[in-house]
């Protein structure tokens, strides 16, 4: 897969280079394979997402886009009998060179549904990943809250209200809240899963702008299950079927012309 | 149905109500302020109170929790959050039989293990009986809790690079406190009143005493000693000591609930 995605006229464009400049590429896996209780959810998945750029991952439910994108920050640790075998690389270095910790600082994540902590305000949902790993110089702690706030876009809705609970907030609000509190630990890859599939429209379209905005600084990989989202924020999609990567290719590429045929059906609404 | 549920809930809810007023009524009128200050007095003189019954059973309820609700919430947290291994199910299995086990026979255990050897009853095989009540109802409601709580809560901890312990510190246990807290309050009730696994550990007292290792009055032993009596005065006391008694499990209550009220009150 990753000729196609060098053979696209977008990388060309950019001038891309391949795989051995380790530079572009922020995260790469070969022969990835995810089995929960010996069942392949994913099955060799080779994949590159380049540095600064969106991609997002689209496909019909259970074709592994999830399975996939948890298995950059280590989140199957979670789940017993699961195993992750093949090769993945983050920011230059084999994934089995970070502990835990270390990678999701690293790589951080966004989930489907707004998960503020309940019991703490909003200020201190933005600063607990950094509170709660030894940050504790409050002038800075301040700072970093605003400056993320801003990126996220709720800056401005929330400034006088950073102390209440962070489920005062609206739904969209605590979505925002949660990609702040994500850029707060400063991570390099921003992994987002499903982010606004949860959200009414107006919601969707401000994270849908910040995500825009957050590409400069950070590399995203955004899992949706809405094609029109894709075909709006990313640069680059991957579409995924039946636990395999059937395609990855500039955005423009995959929605107007694919290589492959399950690409075009899914693209076009003949099953998903 | 909903006539079928509001007739069991009354019969639930009367006998509490009558027994919580016939003490009152009992209780308060032999109730006066030597009741709180003074000493017990021996059968034939006037007054006299319970002083150090009262002292006695705050001390041994709080050597009882400070054993057992940390041991409780510890447990609670390894059977939850660390739960599938075998080690962790037989912890499970053993705090649910020791939830079974007759205070009695608590009562006697602490005996073996604290009197025998200091060749004496103290305050201290009390508090430890009382403790090790304490731990399968901390365990269990501290399990239940934090089962409670989200998953998708704990995700977004580890997601930021928040490590599992302080992750179940700061945001689950956390997210579950107010949960855990009335779970405690439900032991240390449940300690207040106990008779049984005292009679034979802190054994009683008539006099002031505070040191851990001697014989310590409590509030329900000296009930008991009161209402086995043939004395219409000491009846009277009883009743008293258990007004008190009530009365402390509910300030208790209250105390906690106001303390510890959660500032965002967000938790399950």
């Amino acid at each position: 897969m990753q000729e196609v995605l060098i053979n696209t006229d977008i990388v060309a464009e950019e001038n891309i280079p391949d795989k051995s400049k380790k530079g572009f590429v922020a995260l790469s896996t070969e022969g990835l394979t995810v089995t929960f209780d010996s069942r392949p959810a994913i099955s060799d998945v080779n994949i590159s997402f380049l540095k600064n750029k969106v991609t997002s991952i689209i496909g019909p439910s259970g074709c592994g886009k999830s399975t996939l994108l948890r298995s950059f920050n280590y989140m199957h640790d979670l789940i017993p009998k699961s195993e992750v075998t093949g090769k993945i690389t983050v920011l230059g270095k084999n994934i089995n060179e970070y502990d835990s910790v270390g990678l999701r600082k690293k790589v951080g994540m966004v989930f489907q549904k707004p998960n503020p902590f309940p019991t703490l305000s909003v200020f201190e949902n933005v600063i607990a990943g950094l509170k709660y790993t030894g940050n504790n110089k409050k002038s800075e702690l301040e700072e970093i809250c605003e400056n993320v706030l801003k990126l996220s876009g709720l800056w401005d809705e929330v400034k006088d209200r950073l102390k209440v609970s962070a489920l005062a907030l609206s739904g969209g609000q605590q979505q925002r809240l949660c990609i702040a509190r994500t850029l707060a630990v400063s991570p390099d890859i921003i992994l987002m899963d499903e982010p606004t599939s949860a959200l009414d429209p107006i919601s969707t379209s401000k994270i849908e702008e910040s995500i825009f905005h957050l590409k400069q600084n950070y590399t995203l990989i955004i899992v949706t299950h809405n094609m029109q989202q894709a075909a709006r924020i990313s640069d680059y999609t991957a579409y995924m079927y039946l636990g395999k990567l059937i395609e990855l290719a500039s955005t423009r590429k995959i929605f107007t012309s694919p290589s492959e045929k399950l690409t075009e059906e899914y693209i076009t609404g003949k099953f998903g | 149905m909903l006539s079928l549920c509001i007739l069991a809930a009354t019969l639930a809810v009367v006998p509490l109500i009558y027994i919580f007023f016939y003490t009152t009524g009992a209780g308060l009128t032999s109730l006066n302020f030597d009741f709180f200050t003074a000493l017990p007095k021996p059968f034939g003189e006037e007054g006299g109170g319970m002083v150090n019954a009262i002292v006695g059973t705050i001390i041994l309820i709080g050597l009882g929790g400070l054993f057992g609700i940390p041991i409780g919430i510890l447990t609670g947290i390894y059977v939850s959050e660390y739960s599938g291994s075998l080690m962790s199910n037989v912890v499970k299995f053993i705090t649910d039989v020791l939830s079974g086990i007759p205070s009695i026979v608590i009562g006697i255990f602490a005996y073996g293990l604290i009197v025998l050897p200091m060749q004496r009853f103290s305050a201290l095989a009390g508090g430890f009986a009382l403790g090790i009540l304490m731990i399968p109802t901390v365990t269990r409601i501290t399990e239940e809790m934090l089962k409670l709580v989200p998953h998708t809560l704990r995700e977004a901890s580890l997601a930021l690079g928040i490590s599992r312990w302080k992750t179940t510190l700061r945001i689950t246990l956390r997210t579950a406190s107010s949960g855990i807290i009335t779970g405690i309050l439900l032991a240390i009730a449940r300690a207040a009143g106990e008779t049984a696994p005292l009679l034979f550990t802190s054994f009683g007292n008539s006099f002031w005493s505070t040191s851990l290792d001697q014989p310590m009055a409590s509030i329900p032993v000296q009930i008991f000693n009161y209402a086995i009596s043939p004395y219409d005065e000491w009846h009277r006391k009883a009743w008293a000591g258990a007004f008190v008694l009530i009365s402390i499990v509910f300030i208790v209550n209250l105390i906690v609930r106001v303390v510890t009220r959660n500032k965002y009150s967000g938790s399950v």
